[in-house]
């Protein structure tokens, strides 16, 4: 029996974090399969000057290796990409990344409202975004977009979420499709992952 | 430049009851069109994603109901390119960006240069407000050889080139500028360098004695002087892959053999046609030397 209304449509997933989201990220990520059928493309609030460090233990704790992709580098099936520091990072028409250092949003370079939003575009219905725990609002105008395209909203439910303010900020702005806790975010992409066997 | 990205705040606040005009690659072109028809400027081969997200942003700072709006003010307002160009090409630059880049070229890059010149020659592509022009201009002249480096600074963008010639910061980025001066060790405090005046950290004019500033487009612009080092730190990633090897075609041609090139730290030169006429030297800091003509 499916839990979830999913079917193969889909073409990447994308998760956006900030504070609190570090542990419910790396448990996803070490619990998904090796040849997990999408990419994961991940936009999560970090420390501008470090460059070094976050790609590397994220690595670690998940069962395929992160990537911090380069600029106009290509978004492959199976792949895991972390934006890097101090840059904003978008997806283009054509499957390939670019980054760029406009001014920040929501006081955050990587914003996650510029990852969504640009996916969004680019992916229309076909993508699924995924809001996790974090202390501002960046992140709701990017679900909002996502939904707007016809795409699929998923927010870590907020009793779970050390601070709630971003999926919270997310439901207020547009329609979430599941508000879910981070064992039901791992259901739902392993039956996801089931649909393209 | 807070006061952009309060802007942005503004909006992405009122987004949610605001009607969203939705701008299609097809809109791109249209005002791609004109703009490259009236005013001689191609943003063509621009990362769709970003440009469009700028587009995006001039419609509702300037509360366009349609993108056919945006035409008309074009085609029927020359004093609107201006303001056009600022939203579209406007790049947000820290002194010092990078610190362990500015360490790399003062430890390995600047001294190599002078191992076989008396003088040199040093391009920034796209120096925007001069952030980086005044990181080069400190760090040179902490090395006492301020005064043997020529450096030529262009920009597309007229009224931001405006800026960088004044040497200006607003003192509410100096706290992170001072950050990142500090992270790159330098000898001194920025501090040091600059005086404050109505909220503005007026630095040094001596400092860039060498310096001189010129309008210039990288995409249409002609090659016009050889270089030992060109600084292009994060440009070419607001262009497609097309457009890239144009422009690198026009920096290699502008670059002396054996002489160094700087890009972004997260700029890959990897997909791009004359690559091979690179070698990669610190692939950290992404700095290439040209080996081929």
């Amino acid at each position: 029996m499916s839990k979830f209304k999913v079917n193969n449509k889909y073409k990447a997933v994308l998760i956006g974090g900030s504070a609190g989201s570090f542990q419910g990220v790396t448990r996803i990520l070490s619990t998904i399969p090796k040849d997990f059928a999408l990419p994961i493309i991940m936009c999560l609030h970090r420390l501008k000057h470090v460059r070094h460090g976050f790609e590397e233990a994220l690595s670690i704790k998940s069962s395929k290796p992160v990537t911090e992709p380069c600029d106009k580098e290509s978004i492959k099936k199976g792949g895991v990409y972390l934006a890097p520091s101090n840059y904003h990072m978008s997806i283009e028409l054509g499957n390939t990344f670019s980054l760029s250092t406009e001014a920040a949003i929501n006081n955050s370079r990587p914003a996650i409202d510029v990852t969504l939003d640009t996916a969004s575009y680019a992916y229309r219905q076909k993508l699924v975004g995924i809001l996790l725990s974090g202390a501002n609002k960046d992140g709701a105008s990017g679900m909002m977009r996502i939904k707007e395209r016809g795409g699929l909203t998923i927010v870590q439910d907020p009793e779970e979420c050390m601070i709630d303010t971003m999926p919270t900020a997310a439901m207020s702005l547009t329609t979430i499709d599941y508000v879910l806790r981070v064992d039901q975010i791992i259901e739902f992409l392993l039956e996801l992952d089931q649909q393209y066997r | 430049m807070i006061q952009s990205q309060k802007a942005t705040f503004d909006i992405q606040q009122s987004s949610g009851s605001k009607k969203n005009v939705e701008v299609e690659i097809a809109d791109l072109r249209k005002i791609t069109e004109v703009v490259k028809n009236r005013y001689g400027y191609d943003f063509s081969d621009y990362a769709k994603s970003s440009f469009r997200r700028r587009i995006q942003r001039v419609i509702e700072m300037f509360q366009f109901n349609s993108v056919q709006e945006v035409i008309n003010r074009l085609e029927n307002d020359s004093s609107f390119i201006e303001t056009f160009l600022a939203e579209i090409t406007v790049n947000v630059t820290e002194m010092f960006r990078d610190p362990s880049f500015w360490r790399e070229a003062r430890d390995h890059i600047i001294p190599n240069l002078f191992l076989n010149h008396d003088t040199v020659n040093i391009w920034h592509a796209g120096c925007s407000s001069g952030e980086e022009v005044m990181s080069m201009c400190i760090m040179l002249k902490e090395m006492d050889i301020l005064h043997k480096a020529n450096i030529i600074a262009t920009d597309i963008d007229k009224p931001i080139l405006e800026k960088a010639k004044q040497s200006r910061v607003p003192i509410k980025n100096m706290a992170l500028n001072e950050k990142n001066y500090i992270r790159y060790q330098g000898q001194k405090t920025l501090s040091h360098y600059y005086e404050e005046k109505d909220g503005m950290a007026i630095l040094d004019p001596t400092l860039f004695a060498g310096v001189s500033y010129r309008n210039f487009d990288l995409v249409k612009g002609e090659v016009f002087n050889k270089f030992d080092l060109i600084l292009c730190r994060n440009v070419m990633i607001y262009f497609n892959q097309n457009l890239q090897n144009r422009v690198l075609k026009k920096l290699h041609e502008s670059l002396f053999k054996y002489s160094y090139l700087a890009i972004g730290s997260k700029e890959s030169l990897i997909w791009c046609e004359i690559a091979s006429n690179f070698i990669i030297v610190n692939n950290e800091e992404k700095v290439y030397k040209k080996i081929k003509d």
